[in-house]
């Protein structure tokens, strides 16, 4: 059975009366049935109208969770997105930017997947759907562990919500893989880094993806780079200790100590990338 | 909620089209199966290859992770509809065709279609939005470089491609003759062709590296699956269950009995009608498997209480191989200087983007065989032993291969597909995954490598000692080759008055090791290139002087005792980098002083050499040209070309022989019931043997006409439509076709030439004429390396090359790019590990982003045994790549990389140590050695 809701109501009822698997862009769909035989019931979101678009309202920006990588990068984002538009570049492949959408990044819960360390960064939350309520969690509590999250029966994750309080925040993104174009993180590291009126810090966020089971923030970092002056450069603030609540892995990409060095260095690069400082090319 | 039955409604390449197929397939599988357009390719059905690139409302995304139901009321797009439906369609196509950009072909409708997408939009694109919009294709034979160009010059004026004179094709720049069907997409590779009726296979293989199993009832399970029409194990075989490349170590069972020797290996095959063998779940397949420990290691194997893999066969090793000349011990006890290592290679996969795919047909008590491969008559040879037929009720029809570089040398579907089709008597295909074909194809064998090398004051090598154990896996494939061709080749392209190489080829209970680019001596390079650079540093030379000062002359012997006498172009090869040297180190040394500590540059040499055919064995190729009444030439040429051109470069050689236009020419085969054997496409001798059998056969069949119009040596011959003028000076005679008498192939003339190229026996101390020609060649690569990150990256590489002769300059460059960038990725990022990385996101090649420029530099040191002069090019490419790239990450932060792939963890660990070593021990070494 493949069903084509229109509408995200439509799609809810679908998903609760039917199950079956969610495919929207196919690009984490398709590549997990190789040599397996195909579900019985799949429900495609591709045209279900709500799950498009970009709104800015008040306090949040909503991105809804239908939106494709390229769609992120051709659209007109306050600075603070210029992070997520770099990780948008970074995902897999032109042909992966144009069908993979957030909602797919986030609910496949890849510990390397691109889009989350710039989305903790924008302090994002999710909007997950269900026939009787919507309901909004923060991404950090959303994504639970490696291929797991909070999604409950029945829910489909609707959109993406950014606070816009930092809008005009700096951001980077930066990812180090064994090879260039479609590739699989090693690992990667988001920045957002907002000054102050008086020219200090008035708020950092730092996410590191690919390091532990689920991409984190380093609150520690983020907190002692609250209140440097714009005259320091942020890396020299970034302690060995703050990685603390990583934990990376050995895996056929690279070391769990090799993942720490590059971390801290990347995290470095990353602050001062955001912070604007002239970087060492 | 869309009505099957209804189907799907959507524009195809500009016209409404509406198909009834399952809303949920696979785009790209309803296009080439429902809707009969092959030319969109499959290579992974994961989104990691673009192979299957199409455009959905003029947006490039993977077919394969489209689902029919989601294009409903969208456009699209695929190659074939690529001239009428992009408005950059049609030039990239000629402009592909015109710069070589097409190799195998089997990656260019997804490069094609993406690089629309892009120039559509954006007409001026740069190469910085060309790498971006062709990042998501892989490539395995080109290098991307000219696909980049190709590219590039769209914006620019279309390109005039004229066919060279008659007499003037050799030396030409002359677009692959095959080349138009791999730019539309029309071109038949292995998984594109079959009959409608024919049922699909699919293999039961071990999840294990070593496990013993039992079959549950298998009966009871066919019958519960409907469409399912029957299984086949080991007790299905007719012949012998047993194939191998080398007849004598044939020893790798269609399906294993009783105990499978390693993961991926297969012991039943199921066979049923497409649409039930797509939906079928082989979870449920009823066998039972019993985990045993397996030999996993080099160290393992080698064991003294190890297990045996294959009685027989003591201490699990396979054979060795020993070349020895003068007194090593002796001169390296003497040597002034003397420098030793340890070195390590992986498993690496060939990854043609093809996987392995085909069909086989019974007709009475015949059976044809299409698939990819590069070995037509091999294939045709072990199929009939494991059908237990002669080889002549075999016929093996070779289809386009989309890439090959060895993989598809062993047997890999045919046996599965022949041994069904024999049985159920109806047509039977088979199309590898892209998990399957990683798991289950041969690979390059890792080493692990032992060498001392010594030098003297004044320059000179004085000698090698190397010992290289090489990884067969479980069976023999191409491991008696391997552990044969490196002794001989460990050398390098040097004059050693003392040497001795011994190898080992041993059995694990993984993959089996094959034949890849190269037989074990790009491995042996990486070792003995960074031994020799660490032996210019003591020396105190500069490290290209030092190898000019040890190149071999012709005049010298080899360290067989072969003194080649002519076509020796290593020294020229190495002169030529002389100025890129001087200037790349300048260049490195200006970055490296302009203060950036975070990242270091560096350059790096490598040179190799390599016997062209197989090592002192007969290896034949014979021609067969004929000229039809309708003065057609018909080229029967047996070599497959897997993209490498020798379709292309035969037919250039044969036409000037010939003197003939290559218009003039039709070519058939490879096709074991049409074309003589030419032998397999390896050991880089399609250009050297089939390409001298082909200009012998051109030069008599030239004669065999003169003869006829009684018309001297210097005469010119036109082929006309039934008839030929010869035209001697004022006297011309011509030739009515339609009135001379025809043989049993319907030609007017017909001759046949065989060339087998003239090599000797080698004693127990491996000395002797191993092959009639080598190639020769020098890498250089430049690169810069992240100090934090242990990232890097390749710059540049200048290639120079000793072709013999460039018979077609832009396909040798192909080769050369090509082999450069495997090179890279050998060096870089590419290890096989088995079971963990059998998919091309876990496994990776190198993409159009980390391949820099290549400079090709082409020598041109005749070798008299080759057609005009020419030897092969196609492993010699790849042979000098990683270790230059090796030396220069030495040169650039003076830290050996002794462990292939170079990955970030790897050169950041090492550089970590010698920081550590550094502040131990204060040393100067590294400023000394860097200034020098």
């Amino acid at each position: 059975m493949f069903l084509q809701p229109r509408t995200l109501q439509e799609a809810v009822e679908l998903f609760a009366t039917h199950g079956g698997m969610l495919v929207a862009g196919g690009t984490d769909v398709f590549p997990a049935l190789v040599e397996r035989p195909p579900p019985a019931t799949v429900i495609d979101l591709s045209r279900v109208a709500d799950l498009k678009g970009i709104r800015f309202a008040a306090d949040h920006t909503r991105i809804a969770g239908g939106t494709t990588w390229s769609e992120i990068i051709a659209a007109d984002l306050p600075p603070a997105f210029d992070g997520l538009k770099a990780a948008a570049r970074e995902v897999g492949s032109v042909q992966i930017q144009n069908r993979g959408t957030l909602a797919g990044n986030l609910c496949n819960a890849s510990p390397a997947a691109d889009g989350v360390p710039p989305l903790l960064a924008l302090d994002a939350a999710v909007e997950l759907a269900s026939p009787s309520a919507t309901r909004r969690l923060r991404l950090a509590e959303f994504i639970l562990g490696n291929r797991r999250t909070a999604l409950q029966p029945g829910e489909i994750l609707s959109a993406v919500l950014i606070p816009r309080e930092w809008d005009q925040a700096r951001s980077a993104f930066l990812k180090l893989a064994g090879r260039r174009y479609l590739v699989i993180s090693i690992v990667m590291v988001a920045a957002t880094v907002a000054y102050g009126a008086d020219g200090a810090v008035c708020a950092a966020r730092i996410a590191v993806g690919s390091a532990s089971e689920v991409a984190c923030r380093l609150p520690a970092l983020e907190q002692r780079l609250v209140g440097a002056s714009s005259a320091i450069r942020l890396s020299s603030l970034v302690a060995p200790d703050d990685l603390a609540v990583l934990s990376p892995i050995d895996d056929v990409r690279a070391s769990a100590v090799y993942r720490r060095t590059a971390v801290l260095e990347l995290v470095g690069r990353a602050v001062d990338l955001a912070a604007g400082a002239v970087i060492d090319a | 909620m869309l009505d099957v039955q209804k189907g799907t409604s959507f524009e195809l390449n500009g016209k409404p089209v509406r198909v009834v197929a399952p809303p949920f397939q696979r785009l790209s599988e309803v296009l080439r199966d429902e809707l009969g357009l092959q030319g969109t390719k499959v290579g992974c059905d994961a989104g990691d290859c673009g192979a299957c690139t199409v455009l959905i409302d003029g947006m490039a995304v993977c077919s394969c992770l489209t689902a029919l139901g989601q294009v409903e009321g969208q456009s699209v797009v695929t190659v074939e509809g690529m001239e009428v439906a992009t408005k950059s369609g049609r030039r990239l196509k000629e402009s592909f065709l015109a710069h070589g950009a097409a190799q195998c072909g089997i990656c260019t409708p997804g490069m094609l279609v993406a690089s629309a997408a892009l120039l559509d939009t954006t007409p001026d694109a740069d190469e910085a939005a060309v790498m971006d919009a062709i990042g998501g294709v892989l490539c395995r034979c080109t290098g991307y470089r000219k696909i980049i160009a190709a590219i590039l010059a769209v914006a620019e004026a279309p390109p005039a491609m004229l066919q060279p004179m008659a007499g003037a094709a050799v030396g030409a720049r002359v677009p692959r003759l095959d080349g138009a069907r791999k730019v539309d997409g029309s071109d038949v590779f292995g998984a594109d062709e079959h009959p409608a009726d024919a049922l699909v296979a699919r293999a039961i293989r071990s999840p294990h590296h070593r496990a013993g199993f039992q079959f549950g009832d298998i009966g009871s399970w066919v019958a519960a699956q409907p469409g399912v029409t029957r299984v086949f194990t080991a007790a299905d075989v007719p012949g012998r269950n047993a194939f191998g490349v080398i007849p004598p170590f044939a020893d790798q069972p269609v399906f294993a009995v009783a105990q499978a020797r390693f993961k991926g290996e297969a012991v039943a095959l199921v066979v049923g009608d497409a649409e039930a063998m797509a939906g079928l779940d082989l979870d449920d397949f009823p066998v039972i498997w019993d985990e045993r420990p397996p030999l996993d290691t080099i160290d393992a194997s080698l064991a003294s209480d190890a297990e045996l893999v294959h009685e027989g066969r003591a201490g699990n090793v396979l054979t060795r191989g020993r070349v020895q000349r003068g007194d090593i011990e002796a001169a390296l006890a003497a040597a002034d200087f003397i420098v030793e290592g340890e070195f390590e290679t992986g498993f690496v996969a060939h990854v043609p983007i093809e996987p392995e795919a085909g069909f086989a047909l019974r007709t009475g008590e015949r059976i044809t065989v299409a698939a990819c491969t590069q070995a037509p008559h091999m294939d045709r040879d072990d199929v009939a032993g494991i059908l237990g037929i002669a080889p002549e009720a075999v016929r093996i029809l070779p289809t386009a291969v989309g890439g090959g570089f060895g993989a598809k040398l062993d047997l890999s579907i045919q046996p599965f597909i022949a041994i069904a089709a024999w049985h159920l008597r109806r047509p039977v295909r088979m199309v590898y995954s892209r998990p399957e074909s990683m798991r289950s194809t041969t690979k390059r064998h890792p080493a692990l490598i032992r060498a001392r090398a010594g030098a003297n004051r004044d320059g000179k090598l004085v000698g090698l000692d190397f010992s290289g154990d090489f990884n067969s896996g479980a069976y023999a494939s191409w491991g008696p080759t391997v552990a044969n061709r490196v002794p001989i080749h460990a050398s390098g392209p040097y004059y050693l008055p003392h040497y001795r190489a011994q190898t080992r080829a041993l059995h694990t209970h993984l993959v089996p090791a094959g034949a890849f680019r190269g037989f074990g001596v790009p491995q042996s390079t990486i070792a003995v290139e960074q031994l020799y650079d660490e032996l210019a540093d003591k020396v105190g030379l500069d490290r290209l002087e030092f190898r000019i000062a040890n190149a071999l002359r012709s005049d010298q012997p080899t360290v067989t005792g072969q003194v080649l006498g002519e076509g020796v172009g290593i020294h020229a090869c190495f002169e030529a980098l002389r100025a890129h040297w001087r200037r790349a180190r300048a260049d490195a040394a200006a970055f490296n002083a302009g203060g950036s500590d975070a990242h270091r540059r560096g350059v790096g040499l490598a040179g190799m050499w390599y016997g062209c055919g197989n090592t002192s064995l007969p290896n034949p190729s014979t021609i067969r040209v004929g000229v039809k009444r309708d003065g057609r030439l018909v080229l029967h040429q047996g070599a497959v070309d897997i993209g490498q051109g020798s379709n292309t470069v035969v037919t250039q050689i044969i036409a000037d022989a010939l003197g003939a236009p290559l218009a003039a020419f039709d070519l058939v085969g490879a096709d074991t019931d049409l074309t003589p054997d030419c032998g397999k496409t390896s050991a880089s001798r399609q250009t050297f043997v089939t390409g001298k059998a082909a200009q012998l056969a051109g030069e008599r069949l030239r004669a065999d006409i003169l003869r006829l119009a009684n018309a001297g040596r210097g005469a010119r011959i036109d082929f006309a439509p039934g008839r030929l003028t010869v035209t001697e000076g004022e006297a011309v005679r011509t030739i009515d076709l339609a009135t001379r008498p025809v043989d049993a192939h319907d030609y007017v003339f017909c001759t046949e030439a065989t060339f087998d190229p003239p090599t000797s026996p080698l004693d127990a101390d491996g000395q002797g004429d191993p092959y009639a020609i080598y190639g020769f060649g020098a890498h250089m690569a430049e690169v810069e390396v992240d100090l934090a990150l242990g990232t890097v990256k390749v710059l540049k590489i200048t290639a120079a090359h000793d072709v013999g002769r460039a018979i077609n300059p832009t396909l040798i460059e192909g080769q050369i790019e090509g082999g450069a960038a495997q090179g890279l990725g050998l060096a870089l990022m590419e290890e096989y590990v088995p079971g963990r990385t059998e998919n091309l996101h876990d496994y990776l090649i190198p993409t159009v982003g980390d391949m820099p420029p290549v400079e090709s530099i082409l020598i041109e040191d005749a070798s008299p045994a080759g057609p005009f002069g020419a030897k092969g090019i196609g492993e010699q490419a790849l042979i000098p790549t990683a270790p230059a790239i090796l030396n220069a990450i030495f040169d650039a932060t003076g830290v050996r990389i002794r462990r292939v792939p170079a990955t970030p963890d790897r050169v950041r660990a090492a550089l970590q140590d010698s920081l550590y070593r550094a502040e131990s021990y204060p040393s100067h070494e590294r400023r000394a050695e860097r200034s020098s």
